[in-house]
């Protein structure tokens, strides 16, 4: 079944970063209608910007570089337009990475370092996602239920400028920031493609939170 | 907390599932994307395709078996053999893979584990490592060897050392499996697993010899594994992946609910 025409239309940057496929099904599966975004020109005014990926911070900004994409995203998040950043697609929007020493967008207040203290790194598999507030993306999912993460690495937002984008954490050793969101930007460390029903319903809810703005 | 993980294992040759142990009396068991919709629907919380199929022209099968498999599943899915390249990796995670393992060539060009994870991140690349027991010596302190070419070749490298070193060169994961235990339903060799899980920060995944639900309790328990692969009681339907996850609970192991999974 293929959405309509009035479905949200949503652009996924594809800079190199991994599975794209998966990214595409869900969404698709949510009810939107997908397209990848190489260049800034290809992110054609969607209803949504997509920013996936894993990995390292480094090479990724520099295929953002290539591709002309810093600034559309940069514009995009400044104008309060619906975002959802996933992984690595969250850890970018902070000021630098610990990784590899990446200075990255610098949109949230913040670094992304390792995951210190953690009993098993990378931190790979099913975990809790722990609610600290109400997210219509989160609505109709158990509180703490299951998704799937694989990183070694996470997105700490700066003491008192970045505690309100705090959405949801989970443990893994220490506690660490597994949503967050500040207007109509939602980033998550983990991956609702990959999340099996919770997932899915994640990516609806979030299809259908953009179609409502 | 973290869960542990059931993962069923789908050997896959010219884009069928095959079963038999390990490479002999192959038998076709379906199609993949169908197993791995049945597998995600049941519960597993994490699916490995291994492409053993020798034949070049199996490349191009293999990829569209993945996207058509990562379209339908909305798991994580590992896909091991026959990369050889960052290239190969990245053609594999395009195609809807999300992490690559590398057993054979990463044994005899170890950089390729690094290149890999400088690439894509060590989070994506597991490092298969299968071994036998083998009488302790100078050159195999462990007492446990490093065999490649599935299963079929012994090296001189002990599996520890080498462990060790894949994680050193950037492996984010271990796939873990016995060759003496593979296919014989004896149980998971817990020693190899704790030999090599004591020593390493990242998940370790066990496999080889799972025959009945209490052996994945003693995988994680003994064996400090993570997480628990098996191939053949799967697909036979001897033991469910329901029943895998209660015994793991029983045992006071933390396990995703099995729930009805919505699948595309």
């Amino acid at each position: 079944m293929s959405p309509g025409a009035s479905a949200p239309r949503v652009a996924v940057v594809d800079y190199g970063a991994g599975n794209l496929v998966s990214i595409e099904q869900a969404l698709t599966a949510a009810g939107a209608r997908v397209h990848r975004a190489q260049t800034a020109a290809e992110i054609a005014d969607p209803d949504l910007l997509v920013v996936p990926g894993v990995g390292a911070a480094a090479p990724a900004m520099d295929r953002l570089r290539e591709g002309g994409l810093v600034k559309p995203i940069r514009d995009w998040v400044a104008a309060d337009r619906p975002f959802l950043g996933i992984c690595l697609g969250l850890q970018l929007l902070f000021d630098g990475s610990d990784e590899d020493g990446a200075e990255t967008l610098g949109i949230l207040p913040g670094r992304t370092v390792r995951l210190d203290g953690a009993p098993t790194l990378p931190h790979i598999g099913w975990n809790q996602v722990e609610r600290r507030r109400d997210h219509p993306a989160f609505s109709g999912i158990a509180p703490g239920a299951e998704f799937y993460f694989v990183h070694a690495y996470v997105g700490a937002p700066a003491h008192e400028t970045g505690d309100a984008l705090i959405l949801a954490d989970t443990e893994h050793g220490p506690r660490f920031v597994s949503a967050a969101s500040r207007g109509r930007l939602l980033g998550v460390q983990f991956h609702p493609e990959r999340s099996g029903r919770n997932g899915l319903r994640f990516m609806a809810n979030v299809v259908a939170w953009t179609g409502a703005a | 907390m973290l869960c542990r993980r059931v993962i069923p294992c789908l050997d896959v040759a010219d884009g069928r599932v095959v079963k038999g142990t390990r490479f002999v009396d192959l038998r076709d068991e379906g199609d993949p994307p169908e197993l791995a919709e049945r597998y995600a629907r049941e519960g597993a919380d994490e699916l490995v395709f291994l492409d053993i199929t020798a034949a070049p022209q199996g490349r191009g099968t293999l990829l569209d078996v993945v996207e058509r498999t990562a379209r339908r599943a909305f798991i994580p899915l590992t896909v091991g053999g026959g990369v050889r390249s960052v290239e190969d990796m990245r053609d594999v995670l395009r195609a809807g893979a999300d992490k690559v393992g590398l057993n054979t060539r990463a044994v005899a060009d170890p950089e390729l584990v690094s290149r890999c994870a400088a690439r894509f991140g060590s989070q994506a690349v597991v490092v298969a490592i299968d071994a036998r027991r083998v009488r302790p010596g100078d050159a195999l302190p462990s007492g446990f060897q490093v065999v490649v070419n599935g299963g079929r070749e012994p090296v001189a490298l002990d599996a520890v050392v080498w462990a060790l070193r894949a994680v050193e060169l950037g492996a984010g994961e271990l796939l873990v499996t016995s060759i003496d235990r593979d296919g014989t339903g004896s149980g998971f060799d817990t020693d190899l697993l704790r030999a090599i899980s004591s020593r390493v920060p990242v998940p370790v995944i066990a496999s080889g010899g799972a025959a009945v639900p209490d052996d994945f309790v003693a995988a994680i328990r003994d064996g400090g594994a993570d997480a628990v692969l098996a191939a053949g009681i799967f697909h036979r339907r001897e033991v469910s992946i329901a029943a895998a996850k209660t015994a793991m609970a029983a045992a006071g192991f933390r396990v995703r609910a099995v729930d009805t999974e919505v699948v595309a």
